[in-house]
């Protein structure tokens, strides 16, 4: 069953044409691994699906229903979560502020609702439980590891009942051990139904975890392939351009 | 289970109290108690009922700027404007009473005013991604221009039929004896401190100061926000506007002169960290306090005023050394 279908989407800034008319289709609780040159245009397109940027052209469907998006609130909203390349943290704020950064949780009615400390930290607190990480969620994420800033950014798509997941390279910058839990904590994600998006420049993370795999080089795509049809000395000539595309 | 609940909230308390001693807040208060004390012993005019409440008094002015000023360096700005926003609100006030409106319709125009050039400020700042510095240099210069243009640059000191309903908003004390403008800083502390602690507006703003690009990209409305921001720093000085004009009772075009520096040196000996994201209402009001208290006391003690500059600047350096030497441990 298809979940979002993205149908000649393109995106420029200025004279830059970063994602260059990309189709593709997801699958329910299925794995893309999306790959690719620095500035290849994964990052514009995956923030693209996030609502952080608006395609330049094209469109992009959810279910069947055209989605237009003018804010990243608009994509939570449709299920959607992403996990930014930066980790999109602010390190003057606790594990649980970022963590519920855009959507505090408030006790109290409507307007006038102050923000639920206590909620917030206990809700952080089993998530990061379930992440199996060591990150305490009223530590300031200035003094944390790599992994526990990771662990926060990939918290926050455990908030709500997403649907599908997007992670722009969860596993830059950690340890052995620590990419084996977001590689496992994507399986558990794909065995809930939830489809997941994950850009690396890892192979060994995509061709362990991966259903399909997706190239883009210069914007384009140029090869979207199942894992089992293709090989990593294959991907690895599709991202350089010594193949020019499968 | 038990072990790690107990290990938890001693882990907490640990914490509550060394992150106390460790905040610049909790030294500058110490600092203000041990010259309140020596002042006491030493003069006899410091722990008068009348000294005490001129300086109560006279620290409200810049407390309330600098409650705004707080929230805009919460957000990484800065806002130099304050001074002169406060002079060109002053002299609505005053122009608009003088020609026989009611003190409703002058209030009403001074923080009309004072919003529209806040507004002014942040949709620059915001929206056309000037420069903070700039933008409120800019208008520095030029609030002040129009006070002066407005007033043919003379003072006010006829403020038509509500003169004395203006004086007493200004120079009574309502309740208590305690002086009007104290009041009002109270209470708008206690505002400002509810907002940047309860509510997801002031969670935001501290966002937007730690990683203004994390703030766009989790969706937090940073763009409004900014110019919501703006528009509050200009509230405050239209507000310090009004009081002082009904505490002085007269209006010139220099009121307000320099008080954008002395704001900012009071948000930061408070602990406002002007790379941003670093903040509170309370640290604004006694760095306010601490400043006023080292001014009275030279006068009192029988020092030149030439060294006013001389110990305000000392007290900037010496409260953010404290954060330094604090940052310094921690980064080891
Ligand atoms: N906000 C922006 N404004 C202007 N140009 C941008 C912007 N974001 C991305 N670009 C440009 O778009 C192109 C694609 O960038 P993108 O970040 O999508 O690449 P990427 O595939 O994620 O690369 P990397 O592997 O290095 O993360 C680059 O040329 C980049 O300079
Ligand atoms: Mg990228």
């Amino acid at each position: 069953m298809t979940v979002l279908e993205l149908s000649n989407v393109s995106k420029h800034f200025g004279a830059i044409q970063a994602v260059n008319d990309v189709s593709f289709a997801l699958a329910a609780g299925e794995v893309v691994g999306l790959m690719g040159d620095n500035g290849a245009g994964k990052s514009t397109l995956v923030k693209m699906i996030a609502g952080n940027f608006r395609p330049s052209h094209g469109t992009i469907r959810m279910e069947g229903k055209v989605l237009n998006m003018h804010r990243p609130v608009d994509a939570r909203g449709h299920g959607i979560e992403i996990v930014h390349q930066d980790l999109a943290l602010c390190d003057n704020l606790t594990a649980a502020a970022n963590v519920f950064l855009g959507r505090e949780l408030k006790r109290g009615f409507g307007p006038f609702g102050i923000l639920d400390y206590a909620a917030m930290y206990r809700r952080a607190g089993e998530i990061f439980a379930e992440l199996k990480s060591e990150t305490r969620p009223r530590d300031l994420v200035k003094k944390m590891s790599g992994g526990q800033r990771q662990a926060v950014a990939i918290a926050r798509t455990r908030l709500s009942d997403a649907k599908i997941v997007l992670m722009d390279e969860p596993t830059a910058a950690i340890s052995v051990r620590q990419i084996a839990e977001v590689l496992a904590l994507i399986r558990r994600l794909r065995d809930q139904g939830i489809s997941v998006v994950l850009i690396s420049h890892r192979m060994p993370d995509v061709f362990t975890v991966a259903d399909r795999v997706i190239v883009m080089r210069r914007g384009r795509k140029v090869a979207d392939k199942k894992i089992a049809a293709s090989s990593p000395e294959e991907v690895t000539g599709l991202i350089t351009g010594a193949i020019e595309a499968a | 289970m038990a072990i790690t609940l107990n290990q938890s909230i001693d882990h907490r308390q640990h914490s509550r109290l060394s992150a106390l001693v460790a905040s610049q807040t909790f030294w500058v208060v110490v600092a203000l108690c041990l010259a309140c004390l020596y002042l006491s012993f030493e003069t006899d005019s410091f722990a008068t009922s009348k000294n005490l409440y001129n300086i109560t008094r006279n620290v409200t002015f810049t407390a309330i700027i600098a409650l705004g000023m707080t929230m805009v360096i919460i957000t990484g700005g800065i806002d130099l404007s304050v001074g002169s926003v406060l002079c060109l609100s002053s002299m609505i006030l005053a122009i608009t009473m003088h020609a026989g409106h009611s003190i409703e319709v002058g209030i009403l125009a001074a923080i009309g005013t004072a919003l529209l050039v806040g507004a002014f400020n942040g949709i620059l700042i915001a929206y056309l991604n000037f420069p903070p510095f700039v933008v409120t240099l800019g208008m520095l210069s030029l609030a002040r221009s129009l006070a002066m243009v407005a007033s043919n640059n003379t003072v006010v000191f006829e403020f038509g039929p509500d003169h004395q309903k203006l004086l007493s908003l200004g120079g009574g004390a309502f309740f208590f004896g305690i002086a009007n403008p104290v009041i009002y800083m109270v209470v708008l502390a206690l505002i400002f401190g509810f907002v940047l602690r309860w509510t997801k507006f002031g969670r935001h703003l501290f966002a937007i100061g730690g990683n203004e690009h994390a703030a766009v990209l989790t969706g937090v409305p940073v763009r409004p926000m900014k110019v919501a921001v703006y528009m509050i720093s200009a509230l405050t000085a239209g507000i310090a506007g009004i009081i002082q004009t009904g505490w002085l009772g007269a209006v010139t075009t220099n009121i307000g002169a320099g008080m954008e520096l002395q704001v900012i040196a009071a948000a930061v000996i408070g602990g406002a960290n002007l790379a941003g994201g670093v903040g509170t209402a309370f640290g604004a009001l006694v760095g306010a306090a601490l400043i006023e208290v080292i001014r009275n006391s030279l006068g009192l003690l029988g020092i030149s005023a030439f060294w006013q500059g001389a110990f305000i600047g000392g007290a900037i350096i010496l409260a953010v050394l404290f954060d330094r030497l604090r940052n310094l441990r921690i980064n080891d």
